[in-house]
């Protein structure tokens, strides 16, 4: 009877023992530098990869139209503004003109002036004329002496000559008069092409220098990207090539566009090259100029060779490689890492056969004598 | 032969386990505060080995990147690529910062890194999901830490990015999770100001007749345009070629670029000896007065145990039991006790390890050294408590 009850006491004690025990032996087995290192695998397989260039830049217009006066002066009206349409030969506004139509004015009172001589030089040209007629006749017959019909020849010519300076002063007046009109004219500011009020740096009553834009007109047609690429691997870009666009505003909607030209002078300050890239079809609202865009190049697919994902690619030692798991054990083989996609493929130039098994997460750095774990995915990474 | 120890156990086994699981509690929290220490000396070495570097060249008569702040002009790393003995050498910088995700936000070290490929020096190292950054803008990896998700969105400032990759282990000497993010975008981050307070100089600027002179008119731009740019970065990150020694390469850095550069052991002892220094020491006070505390009790309660027996061995000795049979019972069950206190304290530690928002190193070198520790202090107490026992009148079993 005794006996039976200390047995249950032992196996009451042995319940409480063995268990801890066994939960001892799992947990320095599970944790710590003694458990195995959970990895996830990829076959390496054979297939070509697009690479891909990302570039980000600002919304620009190719042609930036500023209109201003040629001479100082001060801004007399305005009537463009910020967001108008216009259309080429239109009037956007008037400098003050000051004293010029006055200056029209008179001017023309100077040509009625000249007008007026070239009459009255007219006038007596046309009577010195009757007038040597008649004296020629006159000495025909022998009825005057030849000094006086030489006079009248004589002033004849000087009536020519009179006639002749009046028409060449009326001319003047007529080219000063066309001047003062042309210098008016050029007073207004005129569109020199259809497009998009961008800018108007001044109101009326302020005072610009010539030369100072007061107005700047775009052609929304003609929207371009200005994009920068990092250097990094852009040998291949090259004007024509197809990209996909996404604005900052209109995020997630991917516009069709064209490579226009790469730049002959990289930024060497930043390390970034740049381009050019329109757009296919330009969007329905337009974007506004310096608005930020992404733009994605998709270069043409490469010849297929062993492809891994780029997060299994290590350097160990001073060595670029993967961890190819054989047998069940880790072993680092060094690699010759070629072309790389925007989804984080790489292609393996050489080390690496298709049907090998890599290594691709981890969750500690692995070494040749880690004991491995293979699962499907890690156990931090909820699904 | 029949173990008096063990017959005394299993004479009152409950009151036996229950006080040993008591103490497996408290030598479970002495075990994490050596977790907690050995977990801040980790992080500052997983933030050296995470680089991938060999050297770090930094402002001179700088204790930076991770210590003091360091700021060189982002053109150097290409002086540094042609001296001898270097084989790799990228850009870096760190700001610890809060990363905003939707309605929450987390504080991270936010470090810019030169999207050069696999293996560059800063780039992360093991991923446990997703890819490496492969778009020069936008992208960043994230450590698990804080939560974020493969393809969520967060936000640096006034930039968008999504997370492309995973990793763990990934933090700062603080203890704060990195977010890696292309170079260019953390130099922006670094420098941007938030909008109303660029408004803010934009107007200023513009008030400025200096500035602002109608007679040339693009001035303002321009001027506005420099105020605009951030050519600076934390640190360059510098991988030695097989063959030469590090620290011949920093000399050479040294003396003819005139930067500090330090070594591995250099930016251990940087992160170590000063950086975390109080902190740790702090830390490992308080293990200090955990562990006097916890020997303490242990022998308070093994002597308390005994006392309770008292009569029982008043007994034992009545019926001429040697000495050192008592002796051996009494030390049986102390030595038993601190094994089941041990088993419960370590399985304890780490099942709650990693619940603690920083990182509780649990190195099997400890557990051992506080295996051995527990015995020793066990086997003390008890011969306090023997002493007690053998003192015992054998009149008293009769008596009292």
């Amino acid at each position: 009877m005794k006996f039976l009850s200390v047995n249950r006491r032992m196996f009451a004690l042995l319940a409480v023992i063995v268990p801890l025990l066994a939960l001892l032996i799992y947990v320095a087995l599970r944790s710590g530098p003694l458990a195995p290192i959970s990895v996830t695998v990829t076959t390496v397989t054979n297939r070509s990869i697009a690479p891909v260039l990302f570039g980000i830049g600002t919304v620009a217009a190719r042609y930036t139209y500023k209109i201003g006066p040629t001479y100082a002066g001060r801004v007399k009206r305005l009537d463009a503004h910020v967001g108008d349409r216009v259309k080429a030969g239109q009037v956007l506004g008037e400098m003050e003109p000051v004293d010029l139509d006055d200056r029209v004015r008179s001017q023309e009172s100077a040509f009625k002036r000249a007008e007026a001589t070239l009459r009255e030089a007219e006038a007596r040209q046309s009577f010195a004329q009757t007038q040597a007629r008649r004296y020629e006749q006159l000495f025909a017959a022998r009825a005057t002496s030849e000094e006086i019909f030489t006079t009248k020849r004589q002033e004849l010519q000087i009536a020519d000559a009179s006639q002749s300076a009046a028409r060449e002063e009326l001319a003047r007046a007529r080219s000063d008069q066309g001047a003062l009109v042309a210098q008016r004219a050029n007073l207004r500011l005129i569109a020199p092409v259809s497009g998009l009020v961008a800018a108007r740096n001044a109101d009326p009553g302020t005072t610009v220098v010539a030369g100072q834009s007061v107005v700047e007109v775009i052609d929304p047609a003609s929207l371009w990207i200005n994009v920068r690429f990092d250097q990094l691997r852009v040998s291949v870009l090259s004007a024509g090539l197809a990209v996909q666009i996404v604005l900052r505003s209109q995020d997630g909607r991917r516009f069709g566009g064209r490579v226009l030209r790469v730049e002959p002078i990289a930024d060497a300050v930043t390390e970034e090259i740049l381009a050019k890239v329109t757009f296919d079809a330009l969007p329905k609202r337009l974007p506004p100029v310096g608005e930020l865009a992404e733009v994605t190049v998709t270069l043409s697919a490469l010849p297929a060779l062993p492809v891994v994902p780029n997060a299994s690619v290590q350097r160990v030692d001073g060595r670029l490689g993967v961890w190819l798991i054989e047998d069940d054990k880790p072993r680092f083989a060094p690699v010759k890492v070629g072309a790389t996609d925007l989804d984080g493929l790489v292609q393996i130039i050489s080390g690496l056969k298709a049907g090998q098994s890599v290594v691709v997460y981890s969750q500690r750095a692995l070494g040749t004598r880690s004991r491995v774990k293979i699962v499907e995915q890690l156990d931090e990474v909820s699904p | 032969m029949i173990s008096l120890a063990g017959r005394d156990i299993l004479h009152a086994w409950g009151k036996f386990v229950f006080t040993g699981v008591g103490l497996g509690l408290l030598i479970g929290v002495t075990l994490t505060m050596a977790g907690v220490y050995r977990g801040m000396v980790d992080d500052a070495k997983v933030l050296l080995d995470n680089s991938g570097a060999e050297l770090w060249v930094v402002q001179q008569g700088t204790l930076g990147p991770y210590a003091e702040p360091s700021s060189l002009y982002d053109d150097v790393y290409r002086t540094i690529l042609g001296m001898p003995g270097v084989d790799r050498a990228a850009n870096v910088t760190y700001l610890t910062m809060q990363v905003r995700q939707g309605e929450r936000d987390v504080r991270a070290m936010v470090v810019g890194i030169v999207p050069g490929g696999p293996g560059e020096p800063g780039q992360p190292g093991y991923l446990i999901a997703g890819r490496q950054i492969t778009r020069s803008h936008y992208e960043a990896v994230v450590d698990i830490v804080t939560g974020f998700k493969l393809g969520e969105r967060i936000q640096i400032r006034r930039n968008h990015y999504t997370v492309v990759g995973l990793t763990r282990r990934m933090v700062s000497s603080g203890g704060d999770p990195m977010v890696f993010i292309p170079l260019r975008d953390a130099q922006e981050a670094q420098f941007l100001k938030d909008n109303d307070a660029i408004a803010q100089q934009r107007r200023r600027t513009a008030e400025n007749p200096a500035f602002n002179r109608p007679v040339i008119p693009d001035l303002l731009d321009a001027v506005i345009a420099s105020q605009s740019i951030n050519p600076y970065i934390n640190a360059v990150l510098v991988q030695v070629k097989p063959g030469f020694i590090p620290e011949d390469v920093a000399e050479t850095i040294r003396r003819w670029k005139r930067l500090q550069v330090y070594t591995r052991v250099q930016m251990e002892d940087i992160l170590i000896g000063k950086l975390i220094a109080t902190a740790a020491k702090q830390i490992g006070m308080f293990l200090v007065i955990l562990a006097i505390v916890s020997a303490a009790i242990v022998a308070f309660i093994i002597y308390t145990l005994t006392l309770g027996k008292i009569r029982e061995i008043a007994v034992l000795k009545l019926i001429g039991t040697r000495n050192r049979t008592i002796a051996g019972m009494i030390l049986q069950q102390a030595l038993g006790l601190g094994i089941i206190g041990f088993v419960v304290g370590k399985i304890a530690a780490t099942f709650w390890a990693p619940i603690f928002p920083k990182y509780v190193l649990l190195e099997p070198g400890d557990a051992l050294l506080g295996f051995a520790g527990v015995l020793l202090i066990c086997a003390l107490a008890s011969v306090l408590a023997i002493r007690a026992a053998l003192k015992v009148d054998p009149a008293e079993a009769i008596g009292g």
